[in-house]
């Protein structure tokens, strides 16, 4: 041919679709930014001016630091490349600096920073059981590469909310697949790193623990303790550490409710005190202030229901996800059942959890797509899963210039997700059933309601809360549905996967 | 997967692109007095909201044309004044008369983004859907990767939703001209083609060949007879469309005249700033916009101009079907920007639109698109800050064209665009290796143009030729827009034969 045209091999789509989101997030370089992006400035200017052991008790800006040491030195290392950019980003005392050159680092940091998800992503598709396909969309990698690497999540809170979730993410990918790969040592060694990076992946610990323990430690040499321990003598002073990476003051919902079981509860303790008003059973006198959703973190008691304490929480956090322990423990599945197990405890920590935020939905939603692709059940809480949760995240971009971005987002991963997987899994019928499509149909209402309708009602100004407050409702009750779908799909999966040797 | 949301899919990521490349700035953002292309759409929302449709294109006390007076069709003034009432709604400060001179907030850049992605979405895309699903020729997936490479193409979207412009109107109307002709709707083609026209006058540049082809259709249907018929038709719905959009200018036998003379100003020169065209580049020669007179000026962009249309536009004449009216628009498009009088650097969208939809081979497309781009928009794009953008979108273009080239090679596109040299050059020059050539000449374009970009942006130009970027970028450009309207000419004029059948019918 005229061109000479590289052949195209099996792996150019994939280098062709990360660049074609490497080019989309470029291209939101300019989008709104939230607070976090000035959080992740003052990080660089403090690991950036101040000698280690100062760095957890540095508190000029309200942002301190809130995550464990090892992304510190690791924004410690894109400080020394932030000089080139903009040396007045370094100075803790610029507070809110956003210069052009500021902004365009920090989020090229973001974009670079992700080639390891990239990397992750590989390695799963490569994790897959069959691969077959007839033309390249209906392939299994094809597909989980789009969900993984278009992730509308993903997207739209590293790359307009700012965060460095992406590449997070990717380390936590690449521990699940090399546990897929039977490299248990790296898979664990992966893990701890990203214990040290974000703490917030203890949700999932707990899964990583019962599996390496009921698979190699009870046989092999118990090599599953030391990386940990390694690792942890980085950290300096660790109850200073600890109480910056677990302030328990602040509420048991955040700002806007996570669609979990607090905001049912909640709104179920609201209905029920309306209720008692209207039927004189309760005092209005007697009741606190209704500031439940109105912006602002903080404590507040419920005035009906029984108060909720972070110790309860944990208990139900950990009585959420007990029972797939035991099963895990009981009959592992191998790799498949670990994963399906990390899955649930993520959900149930993001169902009982304590001050729970919002994003931590993706900590289920990534991990599920590599089941997504492989089982025909898994596919439909997949769907319910994320088309909720990620609905769930619109609050987060309230700005009006960002408001056709995340429809047409949202509306782009909905799509591929419903028509690929459908056809991946033509056989046997619809995917979902008609109440699990009335009920996600039911989301175009809302959204019409919440951004469009309501705004323009006189109750924008004595209510402001309640769109957030009704499309957290309405979320939770999907991620619930899901959660429980889960549940049960892993404790009646046959044992029959056994006897395919994915090992 | 199925076609719909294949399909959809590509409508989505165009839209995404669009409203993206929209966060950025415009044209003359935060630059007093005279400011730039968005403030004259909001000047003209102003204008067409307050004063009465008779001052429109007079200059009076309260409508000072020097400072962006209309110069467009009434349809753009009817836009305007629509666009209009709905600011009036949102934010009566907008189009105060007078006292909106200059406003910009971020609130009204929402508010002018989102009409220019309204009208897109309304008149542009589904053009395009229809036209890819029954106009390309290919399977469904060559369709989709067709529709897909229209909507990313980087000049509309950077023009229409970086500078701030509505082209995606009046091409998008023109497209449904093409539609309507394709599918043998001779009369909604034409009104759809003449509501164009009087929405931006560029679209002269494509009148003749559908001119030529409606003509050349009722000539072979016979001129005593049915073909007569068709043609008073037509002729009446393009006289009426014409007199309902002029009829508030109608009453008074000055208003059309001094609209005509708004549009086509005759009396600013040849040419203005860097375009890529003959004059431009022949001045660097010899200085002809002072040599000659300027009669002598509009009578040599006359002549050449309809020299280079005729030979396509009476084979068009001869031989209407719609594989030489794609051609024909493409070369009468490209011959009137190189030819004609006071083109804007923005013309050459109209060429190059065509040339990337008509579903020629990617390579071409590709070639075309790359030297359009460099061409005059670098300079435009960086005076308006949209350097970011302009990156991002041309080198997504660039390799989603390499890709899917490659994804999707079709051989007998080669046979069409080396036939013609091949059969030129077998006489005299047998032993030439024609592809390779073409492999070097694109390659070296390609480093070329990014070293010009890089220059352009980064390096200082010597004192004495403070203009030499640009106006390297002009003349390149330039010279391989004669080429390609050589190639084109040829191709139209010899007509390869296309192996592929057809759908499309007379």
């Amino acid at each position: 041919t005229v061109m000479a045209a590289p052949v195209t091999n099996d792996q150019s789509w994939f280098f062709a679709l990360a660049l074609g989101v490497s080019f989309l997030k470029c291209l939101l370089i300019n989008a709104y930014h939230s607070t976090d992006f000035e959080v992740h400035r003052n990080w660089l200017a403090l690991t950036h001016s101040l000698p280690a052991a100062q760095w957890y008790y540095e508190a000029t800006s309200e942002w301190t630091l809130d995550y464990p040491p090892l992304f510190a030195w690791f924004e410690y290392g894109l400080s020394h490349i932030a000089r080139f950019f903009d040396k007045e980003m370094l100075v803790v005392q610029n507070l809110n600096y956003a210069s052009p050159a500021t902004i365009l680092f920090q989020r090229l940091s973001v974009i670079v920073a992700d080639v390891v998800f990239f990397y992750a992503v590989k390695e799963c598709c490569k994790c897959l059981r069959e691969d077959k396909g007839k033309y390249l969309l209906g392939k299994p990698s094809f597909i989980l590469t789009v969900l993984l690497l278009w992730n509308f999540g993903l997207i739209i809170v590293d790359h307009i909310h700012f965060q460095y979730n992406g590449f997070l993410f990717g380390v936590l990918l690449l521990s699940i697949a090399r546990h897929f790969q039977n490299r248990h040592f790296e898979g664990a060694l992966l893990f701890s790193i990203l214990l040290n990076l974000k703490h917030i992946y203890l949700y999932i610990a707990p899964a990583y623990g019962i599996y390496l323990l009921r698979c190699f430690c009870f046989t092999q040499s118990n090599i599953y303790a030391s990386p940990e321990s390694r690792i942890n003598k980085l950290s300096i002073d660790l109850p200073q550490v600890l109480s910056r990476l677990f302030p328990f003051k602040r509420g048991l919902c955040h700002a806007y409710w996570a669609p979990n079981i607090w905001a049912l509860y909640n709104i179920a303790d609201k209905a029920f005190s309306i209720l008692g008003v209207k039927f004189k059973l309760l005092d209005i006198n007697k009741l606190p202030k209704a500031s439940m959703t109105g912006g602002l973190v903080q404590e507040f008691q419920h005035s009906v229901l029984p108060s909720v304490s972070p110790l309860a929480t944990l208990v139900c956090t950990v009585l959420s996800i007990l029972p797939a322990l035991f099963r895990i423990w009981h009959r592992p599945n191998g790799a498949r059942g670990f994963l399906r197990c990390l899955v649930i405890c993520a959900l149930g920590s993001f169902m009982f959890g304590w001050h729970v935020h919002e994003k931590a939905i993706l900590m289920a939603i990534l991990p599920l797509s590599l089941l997504a692709v492989e089982s025909r059940e898994d596919a439909r809480i997949f769907l319910i899963l994320s088309i909720t949760g990620h609905y769930s995240l619109f609050p987060l971009l309230f700005t009006t210039q960002e408001l056709p971005i995340k429809i047409l987002l949202l509306l782009l991963f909905t799509i591929f997700s419903l028509t690929s997987l459908k056809t991946l899994f033509r056989s046997g019928g619809a995917l979902l059933n008609p109440l699990e499509a009335t009920y996600l149909l039911g989301l175009i209402p809302l959204e019409l309601i919440c951004e469009f309708v309501y705004p323009l009602t006189v109750w924008q100004k004595t209510f402001p809360f309640l769109p957030l407050m009704l499309t957290s409702i309405y979320c939770a009750l999907g991620v619930t549905y899901a959660f429980i779908r889960l549940y049960i799909s892993l404790l009646t999966c046959s044992d029959s996967t056994k006897k395919i040797k994915t090992q | 997967m199925e076609n719909w949301s294949l399909f959809s899919l590509c409508v989505l990521l165009g839209l995404t692109s669009r409203w993206a490349v929209s966060f950025h700035s415009y044209s003359g953002a935060g630059k007093p007095p005279m400011f730039g292309d968005y403030e004259a759409q909001r000047h003209w929302q102003e204008v067409t909201y307050n004063l009465p449709v008779h001052e429109w294109y007079f200059n009076t006390t309260n409508n000072d044309l020097n400072y962006w007076g209309l110069d467009y069709p009434p349809l753009t003034a009817y836009h305007s004044l629509v666009c209009a009432y709905v600011a009036k709604l949102l934010n009566p400060e907008w189009v105060e008369l007078h006292a909106s001179r200059g406003y910009e907030s971020h609130s009204h850049k929402l508010f002018m983004r989102a009409t220019v992605l309204f009208t897109d979405i309304l008149i542009y895309i589904p053009a395009v859907l229809l036209y890819c699903f029954y106009f390309c020729d290919g399977s469904s997936k060559q369709k989709v990767a067709t529709a897909l490479c229209i909507l990313l193409y980087p000049g509309l979207i950077l023009i229409d939703y970086g500078h701030f412009q509505y082209n995606s109107v009046s091409l998008g109307l023109a497209l449904w001209g093409i539609l309507g002709l394709g599918l043998g709707w001779d009369l909604f083609g034409s009104l759809a083609f003449t509501l164009a026209l009087n929405y931006k006058q560029m679209e002269l540049y494509h009148s003749l060949p559908f001119f030529c082809y409606l003509l050349g259709k009722c000539i072979k249907q016979g001129l005593t007879g049915r073909g007569f018929f068709q043609l008073a038709k037509i002729s009446l719905t393009v006289l009426v469309t014409f007199a309902l959009c002029w009829m508030p200018f109608l009453s008074d036998p000055k208003q059309p005249l001094q609209v005509l003379h708004r549009l086509f100003p005759f009396g600013r020169g040849l040419f203005e700033d860097k375009v890529a065209n003959t004059w431009c580049s022949l001045n660097v020669l010899i200085k002809i916009k002072t040599l000659l007179s300027r009669e002598t000026q509009l009578f040599l962009s006359f002549a050449l101009t309809l020299l280079f249309i005729l030979p396509s536009s009476l084979k068009l004449l001869s031989k209407p079907n719609l594989w030489q009216f794609k051609l024909a628009l493409v070369n009468s498009s490209l011959a009137f920007f190189l030819f004609s009088f006071q083109v804007h650097e923005k013309s050459i969208l109209l060429a190059a639109f065509y040339c990337t939809h008509l579903g020629f081979c990617l390579f071409l497309r590709l070639m075309f698109f790359l030297f359009v781009f460099f061409h005059s928009m670098l300079p435009l794009l960086v005076k308006d800050g949209l350097l970011l953008p302009y990156v991002v979108t041309s080198l997504a273009f660039l390799f989603l064209s390499l890709y899917l080239l490659s994804a999707l090679e079709r051989s007998t596109e080669e046979e069409l665009r080396l036939g013609i040299y091949r059969k030129l050059t077998r006489h005299w020059l047998p032993k030439l290796n024609l592809s390779r050539i073409i492999k070097w000449k694109f390659w070296f374009s390609l480093v070329a143009m990014a070293v010009l970009s890089f220059t352009s942006v980064w390096l200082e130009p010597p004192a004495k030729f403070p203009d030499l970027f640009p106006v390297l970028v002009s003349i390149l450009s330039f010279l391989h827009f004669l080429g390609f309207i050589i190639y084109f000419n040829l191709v139209q004029l010899m007509e390869p034969q296309r192996k592929k059948s057809q759908k499309k019918t007379n």
